[in-house]
């Protein structure tokens, strides 16, 4: 397309495409629950009790709540790439619901915005999910956990946004598996989520520091322990700059491919 | 009233193929116009920029008065589509595909329910409120597909080939839906491969191809202005030597494969001349729409 892009500020038309979203979820809720909730949680528990017997206190909390904090940013990731990228990708290409939406008044800007926005509410009930049970088990006594909702919520918008751009991109099915292996899971390796960043190298660590599960982290991990997280603005600035440019990414590779 | 959808110039090009290359057209209100073309023709790319989904490379287009695709999504509110493929949700009921397609269009969710039970009547799928879509034979999907073109109420409904793969019952029922939407004062573009739909229902057809306008008019104008009224189809073993005699009998004879097609104004010379000749089986019809396009567009195959 010869147009100049231009990024224009979503408006609410976008709004009943997600709640389509939400209405297939609803529909399909006890294995969506199964895969977004209890697979996290079952790495929680499995991990965490077993580490956390050997590992009594990492970074001045209980290894298992440390690993709650680190695995709610990494399970929210998760759930926000899955939605956006499988998930899309079949409402995308397989089931033609972009074409059918685009017979609408609806552009491809509100679509984006939509599976988007639907992603980070998909993502963000596994992080809050997780989050409730931090608080059942104990595992954090303070009111300031609940910063991590928005963070959460956070996170989902820049993983959604950045596997929407990668969506838009796929011709097949295996392109993901390139994101999946090649950044999502070595980002989950070095991004502190098992293991503080402090047991590795300094090199490894700056790479760490530049990529955006880190900061969630770093956002999700204080509150839980029942501080204000510090640098936040920081932590807040580098999450909403990757979700603005993947958005502006998504938007704009949508637009070449839809209207050709 | 001005033309429900005003094409002018219009051009396209995918990499080095042109797929347009200058098609004028104008549809009036309450018209139903149909767009005939071999595969490859350039229908489907023309239905995709007037309803603002592709941008041209040149050319103007004006959808119920507004810009395309500068004002597409205003003229949309407005416009109704039956993909050439169903894209129905799968996931959902039949009255939950119509309320979810509504609300695309900003209708409130009671607004969309009030009329849901006319949208399933006109379907012919009364009843089947709550059936699962893979509950429904292709016939009804499709039927479907024209009903949640209507939730919007539309002024004018794009059809891209709205009746391949159904069997006659099934194609009928939407020919007789499709009159009653022109009863109603709704402009009908469909684009369509069998000729006798197009003969049937349109009022007016745009033969395009390879991206160029070559006929437009009524379905009886282009078969008075393009063609001989009588057709003798001839085939048999002993073909090729009667051909020849054949060709001084009939201004124009088009051999296809084992069959010769005999056009005349008056073919009683062809038929005399057909008396007796055991090795030839022969069938007189009137000309109709497709020899119009076969004369049109030619005899070869396009993939």
């Amino acid at each position: 397309m010869r147009l100049a892009f231009h990024l224009r500020a979503p408006g609410l038309a976008w709004i009943p495409v997600w709640r389509r979203n939400f209405l297939v979820w609803q529909k399909l809720f006890a294995a969506s629950v199964l895969g977004n909730l209890a697979d996290p949680l079952i790495m929680l528990f499995g991990l965490g009790y077993g580490l956390g017997a050997m590992l009594p206190s990492v970074s001045g909390m209980s290894y298992m709540a440390f690993f709650a904090a680190g695995s709610l940013c990494s399970a929210t990731m998760m759930t926000a790439s899955f939605e956006s990228m499988f998930s899309g990708f079949s409402r995308m290409h397989g089931q033609k619901t972009w074409d059918a939406i685009l017979h609408s008044p609806l552009t491809i800007d509100d679509v984006v915005t939509a599976e988007i926005v639907w992603s980070a509410s998909k993502a963000w009930l596994t992080g809050s999910t997780i989050l409730a049970v931090v608080a059942v088990f104990g595992l954090s006594g303070s009111w300031l956990a609940l910063l991590a909702l928005p963070a959460a919520f956070l996170v989902g918008l820049t993983f959604s946004s950045i596997g929407l751009v990668m969506t838009v991109l796929a011709r097949n099915w295996d392109f993901f598996s390139f994101y999946m292996t090649l950044v999502l899971t070595p980002m989950m390796m070095v991004s502190g989520v098992f293991f503080p960043l402090e047991q590795l190298p300094p090199a490894v660590q700056a790479v760490a520091k530049a990529l955006p599960l880190h900061h969630g982290i770093s956002l999700v991990r204080p509150a839980v322990a029942g501080q204000l997280p510090p640098d936040a603005l920081l932590h807040v600035a580098v999450l909403l700059g990757y979700a603005v440019v993947a958005y502006g990414c998504a938007i704009g590779t949508a637009r070449k491919r839809f209207a050709s | 009233m001005s033309a429900a959808l005003e094409v002018a110039g219009l051009r396209k090009s995918y990499g080095a193929t042109e797929v347009l290359r200058g098609v004028d057209f104008s549809v009036a209100q309450g018209e139903c116009f149909g767009l005939l073309g071999p595969n490859g023709a350039g229908k489907t790319t023309t239905l995709k920029i007037s309803l603002g989904l592709a941008a041209p490379d040149g050319g103007t287009v004006r959808l119920l008065g507004h810009e395309v695709p500068a004002d597409a999504s205003t003229a949309r509110r407005r416009t109704g589509v039956v993909p050439q493929f169903d894209n129905l949700d799968p996931d959902f009921t039949c009255a939950e595909n119509l309320v979810v397609y509504g609300r695309y269009f900003g209708l409130p969710t009671d607004e969309i329910a009030r009329r849901i039970p006319r949208l399933m009547e006109f379907a012919g799928l009364q009843g089947r409120e709550d059936a699962k879509l893979h509950a429904l034979s292709g016939g009804m999907k499709r039927r479907l597909t024209l009903a949640r073109a209507l939730v919007n109420d539309p002024d004018v409904v794009f059809m891209d080939e709205p009746t391949t793969g159904l069997d006659p019952q099934a194609r009928h029922l939407i020919w007789e839906r499709l009159r009653r939407l022109r009863a109603e004062g709704k402009t009908l573009v469909l684009t369509t491969h069998f000729m006798e739909e197009a003969e049937r229902l349109c009022t007016r057809l745009l033969v395009i191809d390879q991206g160029r306008v070559i006929a437009v008019g009524s379905p009886r104008e282009l078969i008075a202005a393009h063609i001989e009224p009588q057709v003798v189809e001839v085939h048999g073993n002993g073909l090729e030597a009667w051909v020849e005699v054949a060709r001084s009998l009939a201004p124009r004879v088009e051999v296809a494969g084992e069959t010769a097609f005999c056009y005349a104004a008056d073919v009683a010379p062809v038929l005399a001349s057909l008396e007796g000749q055991a090795d030839l089986a022969y069938l007189h019809r009137p000309a109709n729409l497709e020899d119009v396009f076969l004369k049109l567009t030619g005899r070869d195959l396009r993939d």
